[in-house]
C-alpha cells in the first residue's frame, strides 16, 4: 500500500487535528499485511471511525478503488482535513461529523477501522470534540473503545472485519474477551514497540 | 455528502425516535464532481441500497431525471441506467443544506459537504 501525500496540509492545522504518527502508520502497515485477505473480501463499504487527518482511510482507498470509503470524526476540523487528504490523493471519500458511528444504518460496513484515543487519562479528560478527543482514552485508555466495541455487532456486516489499534495499557486480553462474548474471533495482525509503548493491531471477524 | 452516504444515515439515536429514516434533504448548494465510472461497483452496490430512498432523495435535490422509481430485474445489463445511478450516487454532492429527522423534525446541518450528526447529551437515547 502507498502512503498518501499530505503536503497539502498547513502544519498549523495539526494544532487542531491529530498529526499522523507511528500508530497511524502501524495501522496502514497492518492493512497492507492483510491485503490479500481484504482483496478476497472485495469490500463494498469501508468505514474509518475517528479518521483525524485521513491518512489511514486514504491509504485504504488508494489500495481499494472498488470500495466506497467513509469516515467519521467528532472534530469538524478533522472531517475537513480527511476529505482534503482523500481528494489530494484522488480517493473518493465521504465524511460525516459524528460520534463514532452512531448515525449509520445497521450491518452495512464490510470493513471498519479504528485507531482510538488510547492514552490512559482521567475520565474527565475524554469525551470532548477537539484535539484532546484524538488521544484521551479515560480509564484504561478504553472508555471510547469500549463504546465502539458495543456497536460493532450492529454496524459491521455479518462477514465483515474490524481492525483496532491498542496499546498494552488498554489490556488487550479484556478487549479480546469482550469481542469473543459478542461472537468474534480475533488475531493480532501486527505489533511494534514505539519508544516505551507496545502498539498492537487486532482484527476481529466472525 | 453524496447520496450513497445519505442512503445509510439515520437519526434513530435521538431519544424517542424509532427509525429516523430516511432523513429529508434540503439542499442550498449541490455540485456535480466527476468520478470514474465503475459498472462493477455500481452493480454490486445497488442491491445493498434502499432504492426508493435514493429515488426520493435524488428527486428532492433535482437530480432524479432518468431514474426509474422501481428497478427492473436485469438492471445490470442496462449500461445507461448504471451510468445514471453512478452519477446520482457518487458524482452529485450536497455541499450546503440540512437533513431533517422524519419523526422529530431535528435538523442536521450540512456544511462544506459534511453532515453534522452530533447530538447533545440530552438528545441521546
Amino acid at each position: 500500500m502507498e502512503t498518501p501525500y499530505q503536503n497539502h496540509i498547513d502544519k498549523a492545522d495539526f494544532d487542531h487535528v491529530y498529526e499522523p504518527a507511528e500508530d497511524s502508520f502501524l495501522l496502514i502497515d497492518a492493512l497492507e499485511k492483510d491485503l490479500e485477505y481484504l482483496k478476497k473480501k472485495n469490500p463494498t463499504f469501508c468505514l474509518e471511525v475517528g479518521s483525524g487527518s485521513g491518512v489511514v482511510i486514504t491509504a485504504f482507498g488508494m489500495a481499494f478503488p472498488q470500495t466506497f470509503c467513509l469516515s467519521t470524526d467528532i472534530n469538524f476540523k478533522a472531517c475537513v482535513m480527511s476529505k482534503q487528504t482523500a481528494a489530494y490523493n484522488k480517493v473518493n471519500l465521504d465524511t460525516c461529523n459524528m460520534d463514532l458511528m452512531s448515525s449509520f444504518t445497521d450491518n452495512v460496513f464490510d470493513v471498519i477501522i479504528f485507531n482510538p484515543p488510547y492514552v490512559v487519562t482521567e475520565s474527565e479528560e475524554c469525551g470532548g470534540c477537539d484535539i484532546t478527543a484524538s488521544w484521551a482514552g479515560g480509564t484504561k485508555g478504553r472508555e471510547i473503545t469500549d463504546r465502539l466495541l458495543n456497536m460493532i455487532p450492529k454496524k459491521l456486516a455479518n462477514d465483515g472485519v474490524f481492525y483496532l489499534l491498542l496499546i498494552e495499557e488498554n489490556i488487550p486480553d479484556e478487549v479480546v474477551q469482550i469481542m469473543f462474548d459478542y461472537g468474534y474471533k480475533s488475531d493480532v495482525v501486527l505489533k511494534r514497540k514505539v519508544r516505551n509503548e507496545q502498539q498492537l493491531v487486532f482484527k476481529f471477524f466472525r | 455528502m453524496k447520496l450513497i452516504t445519505h442512503n445509510m444515515l439515520t437519526s434513530k439515536c435521538l431519544k424517542g425516535v424509532m427509525t429516523g429514516y430516511p432523513l429529508a434533504i434540503n439542499a442550498t448548494d449541490v455540485k456535480v464532481k466527476e468520478v470514474d465510472f465503475n459498472p462493477e461497483f455500481i452493480t454490486r452496490v445497488i442491491p445493498k441500497l434502499d432504492w426508493e430512498v435514493l429515488w426520493v432523495a435524488a428527486n428532492s435535490i433535482g437530480h432524479g431525471e432518468g431514474l426509474p422509481k422501481t428497478l427492473e430485474p436485469k438492471f445490470e445489463e442496462d449500461e445507461d441506467l448504471l451510468k445514471r445511478v453512478h452519477k446520482v450516487l457518487l458524482e452529485v454532492e450536497v455541499e450546503e443544506g440540512n437533513l431533517t429527522c422524519p419523526e422529530s423534525g431535528r435538523q442536521f446541518p450540512i456544511s462544506k459537504g459534511i453532515p453534522n450528526m452530533l447530538l447533545t447529551e440530552a438528545e441521546v437515547q
